[in-house]
Formats: C-alpha cells, sequence, structure tokens
C-alpha cells in the first residue's frame, strides 16, 4: 500500500526534489490523492447551495428563544418557496445560487484590552475582505468583544437550529482564562489564552458565513458591518455552553418521551447511526491528539533541560576535544527544543483545535436531529388531540348539544390546521436536515483532509530542519 | 551494537560472547560462550548457562579481593528489567476493550519490540561486563573468572558460600562511607587530586545527564504511540465516511501516520542506544573508579593510623616490631593502589572519550539516515 501524499515543498535543500504533485505525469498515481476517487482534492470546486428559506410562518413556532435582545427578523429569507417534496437524492445535487460565489475573508485580529479590573474585555478587531454585493463595501472592520460573538450565535441559534439548520457552535467562555486577562497577568499562559480565543474565533466566524443562509442574516450582517452594537445582556444564558445545554435538554426530554417515532425514511436512521459514530470517533481522536500535544511539550521541556544538563557535563569533561563536542551537542538540542515546541503549536492549532471545533459541531447536528423528532412529536401530540376532539363531537352531535357542538367543531377546525401546520413543518425540518447534513460532510470530509495535509505539511518541514542537527553533529565529531 | 566499550574482545586467547539469551518469565538465561588458546582452560571452545545471579557473584568477588583493590573492578550488569513493557502489557490488556483490532495488535507489536530491545540491552550489557574483564591483563587471569567461563555446573552452592564468607560486608562499607571519606582525605598527590575532583563533579553530571537523556527517550516513545492511535482512529473515520458517502474517501493518510510513528520510535530506540545507554554505562563506569578511589584513601586511612600508632608504640616501648612491621605493609599497600590506580584511572580516561566519539558519531549518521528516509517518503508520489 503506498502512500500518496500532496506536500507543496517551498524552500528546502537542493538536493530535495520539489514536486508538484498536480502535474506530475508519470506512473499511474497522478493527480488522485486516493487509490481510487477520481475527485481531486485541489480542485477548487466551491459549492454552491441554494437559498431555500423557511417559510415565515415556521419562525413563529416555538424554540428555544434565550436571546434577550431584539432579534431581527430575516426578511432576506423570503422568496417563493419550491416544492421539493419528491425524494431526490440530496447527496448529489450540487445547487446553482443565482448570484456571487463565496468570495470572503474574515480575520480577527488586534486583541485589545479595554478598561481595568474586573469590568475589563478584550476588544478583538474584525476585518472583513470581500466582493459580494451583499455588502455595503469590500473591505471593513470593526471592533467586537467576545460576549458579542456570543450574542450573534444565541441570535442565530434561536432563530435556525429549531428548524434544522446546523449552527455552528460559538468558542467555548473560560472563566479561569479570562480572569487572568482582567487581573492583567501578562504572562505567557494568558497570551496563550487570548491567542487560542482570537483563532477560535476567527474560525466560528468563517464557519458561520460560509453557510449560505446565515450568511445572508441581517444579524450576521450587522455584526460584520455596523460600528455599535447593541450590547448583549445576558452572556451567561448567551454562551454557546449554555445552547447546548438547553439542545442536550431538549434530547433527553425527547428521549424522556420514549418516542418510538415511526422512522418513515431510512435515510434519518442512517445518518444519526453515522453521526453518532462519527462522534464517538472524534472524540477518541481529539483526546489521541490532545495527548500528542501534551507529550511534544514533554518532549521539548525534556529536551531543553538535557542541553542544560550535556552543557554542564561538557564543563566538566577534562578532555578539551570531548568537552567541546559535547557542548556542541548541548547547543543542537537547544535548537532542537525549540523546533519540538513549535511543532507542539502546530499540533494543537492545526490538528486539536479544529478537532475540537468539530466535536461540538458534531453535537450540534445530533441536536439538529433532536429537533426534528420534537417536531414529530408535536405533530403527532396534534393528531391525537384532534382525534380526540372528534370523538368528543362525535358525542356531542350524539346528544344533540347545538352551541357545544358549534364551539367543537370551530376547535376541531383550528387544530386541524394546526395538525397540517405540524405536517409541514415536519416535512420543511426533515427537507432541511437532509440538504444540511449533505453540505455540512461534504465540508467535514473536505477539511479534514486539508487539515491533515496541513499538519503533515507542518511536520515535514521540522523534519527538515532537524537536518541542521545532522549536520552540526557530524562536523564536530569529525573534528575532533 | 557493542559500542558501549570499545576495543574489547580482540585479543584471540580468550574470545568470549553471548550468543545467545533465554527469557523465562523474569529470569534471563545468558548463554556464556568462550574461546580460548590458553592451556589454563581445558576445552579451546565451549559454553555454559549462567543467571544474572552468577554475575554478581563473580563481581563481588573481584571486588572483595584484596589483590584487585587497585582496579577498576568494571561495573556490574544491572538486573534484566522488564517491568516497564510489564506494566505497559498489562495497561494495554485493560485498554483492549476500547481499542479497534488493529490499533490493538499494533499497540501489541511495539510493546514485543520494547521487549526485545530490553533484552538485547541486557544482553550487551552482560557481554560488554565480561568482555572487559577477559581484556583485562590481571583480571583476566583471575581464578574466580575461570570457573564463572568453564563449570558446566550450576553456580547456586558457591554464590551461597560466597555470600556467607563476605555477607556483602565491604559492599556496605563502601557504599556508606564513600563521599566523605574520598572528599575529606589530605591528598599529598597532585594527580589523584585532581583525579577526585574530577571524578566526584563529572560522576554527579553524568548521572543528572543520564536522568535527562532517558526522559526524552520516553517522551518520544511516548509520541509515537500516539501516533499508532490517531493512525487507528482515522482508519476507522475515514471507512465510516467511505460507507456513509458511499464513494472511497483514502486512508486520510493514514499511512502517513503509520510512518511517522516508525520513524519516531526509531528515533527514540536509536537515541536510547547511542545516547542513553552510553551516559548510563559510563556513570557506573565512574562509580567503579570512584570505587577505588575510595579503596585508596582508606588505605591511607590505614597507613596514617599504622604511622599513629608506631609512634604510640615507640612512646610506650611496647610492640615497637609489630607496630612497624604494620606501617609497612600499610604503606606498601597505599604505595600499589596508588601506582595501579594512576594507571586504571588514566587508560580509563582513553577509553571513555574513545566511546563517546564513536557513539556520537554513530548517533549523527543514525539521525542522517532518518533524515534520508523521510526525503524518500516525501518523494513518494
Amino acid at each position: 500500500m503506498c502512500v500518496c501524499v500532496c506536500v507543496c515543498v517551498q524552500s528546502g535543500p537542493a538536493s530535495l526534489p520539489a514536486e508538484d504533485i498536480s502535474t506530475n505525469s508519470n506512473g499511474p498515481k497522478q493527480d488522485s490523492l486516493f487509490d481510487d476517487d477520481p475527485e481531486d482534492l485541489f480542485a477548487e470546486a466551491t459549492e454552491e447551495v441554494s437559498l431555500d428559506s423557511p417559510e415565515r410562518d415556521v419562525l413563529l413556532s416555538d424554540g428555544p428563544s434565550p436571546a434577550i435582545t431584539p432579534i431581527t427578523p430575516p426578511c432576506s429569507l423570503i422568496t417563493p418557496h419550491i416544492d421539493m417534496f419528491t425524494h431526490c437524492s440530496f447527496d448529489e445535487i450540487e445547487e446553482e445560487e443565482g448570484g456571487d460565489s463565496f468570495d470572503m475573508h474574515i480575520s480577527v485580529s488586534d486583541p485589545e484590552k479595554v478598561g481595568d479590573g474586573m469590568n475589563a474585555y478584550m476588544a478583538y478587531k474584525v476585518s472583513t475582505k470581500t466582493s459580494m454585493s451583499l455588502f455595503r463595501s469590500q473591505d471593513f472592520s470593526v471592533k467586537r468583544r467576545f460576549s458579542d460573538f456570543l450574542g450573534l450565535h444565541s441570535k442565530l441559534a434561536s432563530k435556525y437550529l429549531h428548524i434544522g439548520y446546523i449552527v455552528p457552535p460559538a468558542p467555548e467562555k473560560s472563566i479561569v482564562g479570562m480572569t487572568k486577562v482582567k487581573v492583567g497577568k501578562e504572562d505567557q499562559s494568558s497570551n496563550e489564552f487570548v491567542e487560542k480565543r482570537r483563532s477560535a474565533l476567527e474560525r466560528y466566524l468563517m464557519r458561520t458565513v460560509k453557510h449560505p443562509t446565515l450568511l445572508k442574516d441581517p444579524d450576521v450582517l450587522q455584526f460584520l458591518e455596523s460600528s455599535e452594537l447593541p450590547r448583549a445582556v445576558s452572556t451567561q444564558a448567551l454562551s454557546s455552553a449554555g445552547i447546548l445545554r438547553m439542545v442536550n435538554k431538549a434530547a433527553e426530554a425527547v428521549n424522556k418521551m420514549t418516542i418510538k417515532m415511526n422512522e418513515s425514511d431510512a435515510w434519518f436512521e442512517e445518518k444519526q447511526q453515522h453521526f453518532d459514530n462519527l462522534d464517538l470517533q472524534l472524540r477518541k481522536l481529539h483526546a489521541s491528539v490532545e495527548s500528542l500535544v501534551c507529550h511534544r511539550r514533554e518532549l521539548s521541556v525534556n529536551t531543553a533541560l538535557f542541553a542544560k544538563s550535556a552543557a554542564m557535563l561538557g564543563n566538566s569533561e577534562d578532555h578539551t576535544a570531548l568537552s567541546r563536542a559535547l557542548s556542541q551537542l548541548a547547543e543542537v538540542e537547544e535548537k532542537i527544543d525549540q523546533l519540538h515546541q513549535d511543532q507542539a503549536n502546530a499540533d494543537f492549532y492545526c490538528f486539536s483545535e479544529l478537532l475540537g471545533d468539530y466535536v461540538r459541531l458534531i453535537t450540534a447536528v445530533k441536536g439538529v436531529f433532536d429537533h426534528r423528532m420534537k417536531t414529530w412529536q408535536k405533530w403527532q401530540d396534534g393528531q391525537i388531540l384532534l382525534q380526540k376532539k372528534r370523538e368528543a363531537e362525535a358525542k356531542l352531535q350524539f346528544n344533540n348539544k347545538p352551541e357545544k357542538l358549534q364551539q367543537a367543531k370551530d376547535e376541531m377546525r383550528e387544530l386541524e390546521g394546526k395538525v397540517q401546520q405540524g405536517e409541514r413543518d415536519f416535512e420543511l425540518i426533515s427537507k432541511t436536515i437532509r440538504k444540511e447534513v449533505s453540505r455540512f460532510e461534504k465540508e467535514r470530509v473536505k477539511d479534514f483532509k486539508t487539515i491533515i495535509i496541513k499538519y503533515l505539511e507542518s511536520l515535514v518541514q521540522t523534519q527538515q530542519k532537524q537536518k541542521v542537527k545532522n549536520i552540526i553533529i557530524i562536523i564536530f565529531s569529525i573534528s575532533y | 551494537m557493542r559500542s558501549v566499550s570499545v576495543d574489547l574482545n580482540h585479543d584471540a586467547s580468550l574470545l568470549i560472547d553471548i550468543p545467545d539469551a533465554l527469557c523465562e518469565r523474569d529470569k534471563v538465561k545468558f548463554t556464556v560462550h568462550t574461546k580460548t588458546t590458553l592451556s589454563s582452560f581445558q576445552k579451546p571452545d565451549f559454553s555454559v548457562p549462567r543467571q544474572h545471579e552468577d554475575f554478581i557473584w563473580l563481581h563481588d568477588t573481584l571486588v572483595e579481593t584484596e589483590d584487585y583493590a587497585g582496579l577498576i573492578i568494571p561495573p556490574v550488569p544491572p538486573k534484566p528489567d522488564f517491568e516497564s513493557p510489564r506494566e505497559k502489557m498489562h495497561k494495554l490488556g485493560e485498554g483492549e476493550a476500547t481499542m479497534t483490532k488493529e490499533e490493538y495488535t499494533k499497540m501489541k507489536q511495539e510493546l514485543e519490540a520494547e521487549y526485545l530491545a530490553v533484552f538485547k540491552k541486557t544482553v550487551q550489557v552482560h557481554e560488554v561486563f565480561l568482555q572487559r574483564l577477559s581484556s583485562h591483563p590481571i583480571l583476566s587471569k583471575d581464578r574466580n573468572f575461570q570457573i564463572f567461563l568453564e563449570y558446566d555446573q550450576d553456580l547456586t552452592v558457591r554464590r551461597k558460600n560466597a555470600k556467607e564468607m563476605f555477607g556483602g560486608f565491604f559492599k556496605n562499607m563502601v557504599k556508606s562511607a564513600d563521599e566523605v571519606l574520598i572528599s575529606g582525605i589530605k591528598e599529598v598527590d597532585d594527580f589523584f587530586e585532581q583525579e577526585k575532583t574530577f571524578l566526584l563533579d563529572y560522576y554527579s553530571k553524568i548521572k543528572d545527564s543520564t536522568a535527562k537523556a532517558e526522559k526524552m527517550t520516553r517522551s518520544h516513545k511516548n509520541i509515537a504511540d500516539d501516533y499508532i492511535h490517531i493512525s487507528a482512529t482515522l482508519n476507522t473515520l475515514s471507512a465510516d465516511d467511505s460507507t456513509a458517502n458511499k464513494k472511497h474517501c483514502g486512508g486520510y493518510y493514514m499511512s502517513s501516520f503509520v510512518f511517522l510513528q516508525k520513524v519516531e520510535g526509531r528515533v527514540a530506540s536509536d537515541q536510547e542506544l547511542k545516547l542513553t545507554e552510553l551516559l548510563r554505562y559510563y556513570m557506573r563506569d565512574i562509580q567503579a573508579a570512584k570505587d577505588l578511589l575510595y579503596r585508596r584513601a582508606r588505605a591511607l586511612v590505614d597507613y596514617e593510623n599504622s604511622n599513629k600508632a608506631l609512634d604510640k608504640a615507640r612512646l610506650k616501648s611496647r610492640d615497637i616490631p609489630q607496630a612497624e612491621e604494620h606501617q609497612k605493609q600499610c604503606l606498601q599497600k597505599f604505595d600499589k593502589l596508588s601506582e595501579s590506580g594512576k594507571k586504571e584511572l588514566t587508560s580509563f580516561k582513553g577509553r571513555r572519550v574513545v566511546a563517546f566519539r564513536k557513539n556520537l558519531i554513530e548517533m549523527a549518521e543514525l539521525e542522517i539516515k532518518h533524515a534520508k528516509l523521510l526525503r524518500t517518503w516525501l518523494a513518494m508520489v
């Protein structure tokens, strides 16, 4: 089994063949990165998904609404509803969007401490560069603080989660981390914390705007564009952990009801299983990578300690040439230590954090599935209630009570409307989830491969730097 | 990889090696093979089975022998230590349920390799011990050494007798009084003064370096293990994705991680052999050199005491000839120790420098091999 690796070696030593794999034409292993898959990972295929908008009525149904600040109704979403009740294979559909292709880059930068003491906070600069017509200008930036991001997420979650959209979760709150920053500790761990958060916020925004529906949401646009943003009041409730808790509670409630949902759709059963497996595997992978990061940091520390020890040994050594050699070994090991540290950081940011993001994303996906179940339950409850009312009406008719009969008939009509609505809701959320899952999975598989390639590239670069070490060692050991 | 101590086993008159060994539970049975042209041996080519305890017995008898007080007795090989891989094997067994079959198999293979590495190391270190003896002009002629090599019966009885005779008395004394005595002595000889200062300092430094090198190697091994888990999980993930998306998603470069794991593991074991083992060995050797200094210091104390006793005797005009005789003997002993000690310590330094050089060069060469390996992997398309 041969390894097909696509790596662009930039500035390596002369002896290393710089292979541009995409133009490699010798042998059967060409551009294909996978053994059988004809798709080329690096083909810049931007997925364009249509804006299939949920009906406005759906917004009025009860979903979790923890946001306290006013929500801007997504008027941009009201477009004619295309009838898609026929079962097409959503996995294969590549929908064209009539308009801009996705061209947008957001960066979160320049963390700045504002204020003092416990009321202090970090302000981040959110810069957007885009050519999309959706925005007022092509290059603009605003200042935002962490609770603003949480506020944005909570608004999006309350609008979209319960109708089946996978809303990317916001980064976690961290009381310990933030307190250190507020108190003003300018040490390495608080710097690392700020960097970790900055990076997470950037990824969060990019993920959010990559979602074609969310991108057009006025709250998102306002977040990116307007210089002043109404402050999100109670951030406790707004924390993504809080939202996830709510999602999980909904899931638990669903389970407790012991819903034996008549799953007529094998697709959903299959996908649910798939996401359960994915959840398990991702958590495992994340744990392994965290372990790797930890061990590599240990290696770095141990190498530094060894370097110092070897230097002392070299000083103690009375044979001049050997003493010099040992000192040089110590110097080399010190450089290696730095390399290990850099690699550990790459492990972390390139790999571990991204896996963490995906673990949280999968939880959001599972939440969406649970919302579907809840919707189904509501529909079923409506039907049961309707049935009861019908029986009651029949009884009234039999007992001949005209006023009560009329009232019953009115109630029934209202209920019938609700039941129909419930059915529509259910079908809608099912449809939305199908599309969302298809989009999500495509992104995820693509993302994973990119992550791993980037990671392997970083490893390779470290190894190349290690060659310097070898040459130095050879030189000094020969010279004495 | 017998480069820890160089220039051994070249004298054709007495060639010793350990061609194989058996591992029964925790006990290792070494096959000690001797080829000799010396008439003092009954046969020119023979082998005997020996246990680790036999090596300890041999070392102890050499240490206890007065005549060898002026020599650096090669350090006793450490007991075969399978504790670490055994513990890991136990943990692996407990964690089996959480791993995929492939992952478990790979981890097991790694452990078996570690077991094998410990095994190889212990054989090497026992072999080097014997070869140091065989290449030493005086120690190679030791009667007990010959018995060790030749006696085709179990040495257990002899071992028991020796324990009863000496009771480890001398050894215990050495351990407790060592540092204090050596540093407290008023040294007249410049050479020994320098050696004392150097060895005491160097010992503590090399002990520290050994410990740090061991930690480094341990970290490399941990990283290699992590790669195993990562590659296994990626494999499962990509298999799931292939089924779910109904198309082949490729092995997420799982094989890359497997490769990285192999390289990392190899780096760890090479570093261990060339660097850590080297430091470890010389740490023990320096301890042996310190023991020599101790014995000499003890002899000096004895000599000084005998002088005092002689003075006392002269004062009291009693037992003068005994006191004189005793003093003469002490002086003789001390001089003998000093003379042979000087020779031993000088050759020890040379030996050490050569061994370090050889090992460092070999370590560098191995690093280059790794780098080449990675380059080839890179170029693979």
